[in-house]
This record gives structure tokens, C-alpha cells and sequence, in this order.
């Protein structure tokens, strides 16, 4: 049976964290909007001064952004929610009570999702209100974009919370870094094959750059690039077992070390 | 025979630093034992061990019939803990925070559990406060409803009555032997209040740099060291002063 009491718990306590903070809900809405409007302006002005297809351009660089989002908003969903234990100093209580930690994992994976949507609709909202773009005409295969880029910031994210229970506070910045310094590799607005052969095989490592391969492919052409999917799943099945690996060694380390009773530094 | 600790054995070290040495005990179901000992005596570690927080370097450890190293969400359903140095999170009220704790110790009928705990502890004008507003006092009595929530059959507090002033330390000593006396919880008390264990404790277990260097009920420490308190008890063992026989 899934202890989704449990599981609900952890949850319960960042939403009435949330219900209470609207400075913390501006926060989640806030740059997935901002970068629509930048972009979208963008794509306007390469449409019409250099001449490309309109739809195509605006549905390029729109649905790169918001897909992208997603994974940003997934792994700054998850990565947050456990930096919040640790600002708090409340992971002492938490790891005393009978919540597991793939428990904890599952609640942390609940609040990414509920963020990325609080985040990533109104965003998408706007790009259709301001310029005509509907992220849901690209077909029921959106679906399967969207889940693998939120898987990709799930693990992305686990990485980095093993490094918090490993290295303490003192690795928070890489919670903010970590994944848009990937942002490069991940092929948002350009294809794979324009970046430097030696650089290919590490950008087509990552779940994201078949994701927007893939995006184009049904933006552009109308056709789903069904083996970049794959790609895509199969990348994200092999990264997020070893995320998963690395957080079982680093929360059993914290155990034998003592970094479980006084993280926060 | 059943005890609610068993430890045997226990030993704690990080790189060159023995916290805990070679330490066996065991506690009894419905006791109340005091921990006690300086600061770095191994008290905070040995806590953090019997909670499962923190992996012994050696030894085993069996909570309410639950070996900690294989079984331990079986023991931490049964048990909970307490501190003033463990905040509950700050924002959130403190009918949220306890809330929370119903939720991840799977207690069945949350809002009546909470009113029970209102009830007997006397919350009911601060619910819907934020924890981080409450006195002293106040964060204290709320600690104990988190540690209460689940009726745990083993209770740890370390230094419950903590930076109470002496009134409302003393209400919550009355309030823990009455709960004591009526659930048969059992109870392991880390405090540097000797008049505290004193009066809670049937057991004293005395630490000092990792090791249990004296054990006893308060009266039989007392006859031991000829000393009409526990404070002197405490004082003539953290000074190394031999026991009178």
C-alpha cells in the first residue's frame, strides 16, 4: 500500500507554508512570465527583420521556452521544497519520524509538479493571450515532453540535494546553477548539430536535447520524432536511478556522520 | 523480559573523536531514566543514535522490540522526541505544524487528536499563531503536543524545561508525570535540571566524555555519593571526586 498519508503530509506542510507567503507565489510565476514576454518580443523580431516564418519562429523559440521552464521550474520545485527543511532546521524532526526516505523523494517529486504547473501555465496562458502561440497545438505528445523535461529536473535536482546532505547549506548555490548552466547542452534553440562535434555526444547525454529535437520536429514538420522520445525516456530512466543511487549513499554517509542533526550550514 | 531500550555495546566515533564508548543499558516499560552528564558528555549522540538520526560505529540498539539497524520505522512509529534547540517550522501555525506531524505518524482522526492535545496542554489560544511568535513557554508546550501526537509508548526529550522560567518549568514537569502516570509511556530524559530528575526520574544514567560512568536510582546515587542533592552528585562526578562507598 502507497503511504500517501505520509506522503501528503510533507506535501501539506509547504502548501500552508505557501497559502501564507505570497511573496513565494509571486516568486513562482515570476520568470517563467518574464522570459515569455523577452522571448516572445525576440521571436516577433526575427520573424519579421529576418524574414522566417512567423509561426515557426514564434513556435520555435516560445515552445523552447516554455518546455524548458518546465524542467527549470521542476528542478527549482523539488531542490527548494528541500531547502526549506534545511532553512528551517526542521530535517532533524522529518528524519525521526516514520517517513521513509523514498517517502520524502515522492512528496518532494509532488511539490515540483504543483510548482511547475503554478509556474508554467499562466506563462503559456500569456504567450497565447500576447502572441498567438498554443503550446497545446502541438498535440497529445506535449504530454510526453513535458514529463520527461520534469523528470530531468527531478534528477537534476536529487543531484543536487545529495550534495547538500553531503556538503552541507554551503552547496545551496548549486541548486540555483546547476541546471540552467545545462541550458547550452540542452539544445532549447538551436539543434544538436550545430554545436561542436566534440560537444554533441555530451548535449545528446541529456534527456532535454532530444525533447527539443524532438519539439521542433513536430513544430516544424508536423511529424513526432517517436526515437527521439525514446532517447529521451530511456536517458531519463538511467539518470534518475542514478540520482537516486547517489542520494541513498549520501543520505546513508549523513547518517554515519552526524550531517542529518545539524545541516543548515 | 521485554525492555522498551535495550542498548548494548554502543560506541560512536567521528574520525578521531570518541563520542560514545562501549555503553550498555536498558530501560524498562513505564520508566522514566535520566541522562544526564556535561556538555560533550555523549547525551545528544546517544539520543540521536536510539532515534535512528545517526548509524553507531558499533553496538546494537533495540527500541520497543525493534532492532534500529534493520527495523527502525517500526520503532519511530511508536516513538517521538522533543528539544527547545529543534524548531517546528517558523511560518507555519502551530495547528499546522501539528497537522504536519499527525499526517507523517499516520494518526488516525487528526483534528480531534489536536483538540486532546489543546486540551490537556492548553494550546487553544495560540492554534492558529505561527510558531515562530510563541514564547518560550508556549514553543515548549507545542513541542510536546508534536511529540505527543502519535501517544507514543517511548518519549525522549532532551532538556525539556530548558530556558522555562521555574513557574512554567514546573507545570510541565507536573504535566509530564501525570501523562507518565496515566499512559505508561516510557520516558528517557536528557536534562541538566537536577531538581528535574530528581523528581521524574526512577533511573539515572550518568555520562561522562562518551562513557556511563555512574547509574542508580536518585536515591541510591545520593547514599552513594553522601550528598543531599543531585546537583552535588552531578558536581562530584563531573569533578572526578570519588563516590563516598
Amino acid at each position: 500500500m502507497i503511504p500517501l498519508r505520509r506522503i501528503w503530509g510533507l506535501m501539506y506542510r509547504h502548501l500552508a507554508l505557501y497559502q501564507r507567503s505570497w511573496p513565494r507565489l509571486v516568486d513562482l510565476a515570476y520568470w517563467p512570465i518574464m522570459q515569455m514576454i523577452i522571448w516572445g518580443f525576440t521571436s516577433r523580431f526575427f520573424a519579421v527583420r529576418i524574414g522566417s516564418t512567423p509561426a515557426v519562429t514564434v513556435g520555435v523559440l516560445l515552445g523552447g521556452v516554455l518546455l524548458w521552464e518546465t524542467a527549470l521550474r521542476s528542478h527549482l520545485g523539488f531542490a527548494v521544497t528541500f531547502m526549506e527543511e534545511v532553512w528551517s532546521r526542521n530535517l532533524g524532526h522529518v528524519f525521526i519520524s516514520p517517513l521513509r526516505p523514498w517517502e520524502m523523494l515522492a512528496a518532494l517529486m509532488g511539490m515540483a509538479i504543483l510548482r511547475t504547473a503554478a509556474g508554467v501555465i499562466p506563462a503559456a496562458v500569456l504567450a497565447g493571450l500576447l502572441y498567438h502561440f498554443n503550446i497545446i497545438s502541438v498535440g497529445p505528445v506535449l504530454a510526453l515532453f513535458l514529463l520527461n523535461l520534469m523528470v530531468m529536473g527531478w534528477w537534476v535536482a536529487l543531484g543536487c540535494t545529495s550534495l547538500i546532505l553531503s556538503q552541507g547549506g554551503g552547496a545551496e548555490s548549486l541548486v540555483w546553477s546547476m541546471l540552467p548552466g545545462l541550458t547550452p547542452l540542452a539544445a532549447v534553440f538551436y539543434p544538436v548539430a550545430i554545436m561542436p562535434h566534440w560537444l554533441q555526444p555530451i548535449a545528446l547525454a541529456l534527456p532535454a536535447a532530444h525533447v527539443f529535437e524532438g519539439l521542433r520536429s513536430a513544430i516544424r514538420d508536423g511529424v513526432i520524432a517517436w526515437h527521439q522520445l525514446a532517447w529521451a525516456a530511456g536517458l531519463n530512466a538511467v539518470w534518475l536511478s542514478g540520482a537516486m543511487l547517489l542520494f541513498w549513499w549520501q543520505f546513508q554517509a549523513a547518517r554515519r556522520n552526524g550531517a542529518l542533526m545539524n545541516i543548515g550550514e | 523480559m521485554h525492555y522498551a531500550i535495550q542498548v548494548e555495546s554502543l560506541t560512536k566515533r567521528y574520525r578521531e573523536t570518541l563520542a560514545v564508548e562501549d555503553i550498555s543499558f536498558t530501560v524498562r516499560p513505564g520508566e522514566t531514566v535520566g541522562l544526564l552528564g556535561g556538555n560533550g558528555a555523549g547525551k545528544t549522540t546517544t539520543i540521536a543514535m536510539l532515534l535512528g538520526l545517526l548509524v553507531p560505529t558499533a553496538g546494537r540498539i533495540m527500541v520497543l522490540g525493534h532492532d534500529m539497524a534493520k527495523d527502525r520505522f517500526a520503532a519511530l512509529a511508536q516513538m517521538n522526541f522533543s528539544s527547545p534547540y529543534v524548531a517546528l517550522p517558523q511560518k507555519l501555525t502551530v495547528a499546522e505544524n501539528l497537522r504536519v506531524y499527525a499526517h507523517l505518524y499516520n494518526v488516525h482522526g487528526v483534528e480531534r487528536r489536536i483538540g486532546e492535545l489543546a486540551d490537556e496542554l492548553d494550546l487553544h489560544d495560540f492554534l492558529k499563531r505561527p510558531a515562530g511568535k510563541l514564547s518560550a513557554g508556549q514553543k515548549t508546550r507545542v513541542a510536546l503536543a508534536k511529540a505527543l501526537i502519535n501517544r507514543p509508548a517511548l518519549l525522549l526529550l532532551d532538556e525539556p524545561t530548558a530556558s522555562l522560567d521555574p513557574d512554567t518549568g514546573d507545570l510541565v514537569r507536573s504535566w509530564l508525570e501525570r501523562y507518565r502516570a496515566e499512559s505508561g509511556c516510557t520516558v528517557l530524559l536528557a536534562s541538566h535540571n537536577m531538581a528535574e530528575v530528581e523528581r521524574l526520574c526512577h533511573q539515572v544514567l550518568m555520562m561522562k566524555q562518551g562513557r556511563i560512568v555512574d547509574r542508580g536510582t536518585p536515591d541510591e546515587l545520593l547514599a552513594r555519593y553522601n550528598r543531599v542533592d543531585m546537583e552535588e552528585v552531578f558536581l562530584d562526578i563531573a569533578r572526578d571526586r570519588q563516590a563516598a562507598a
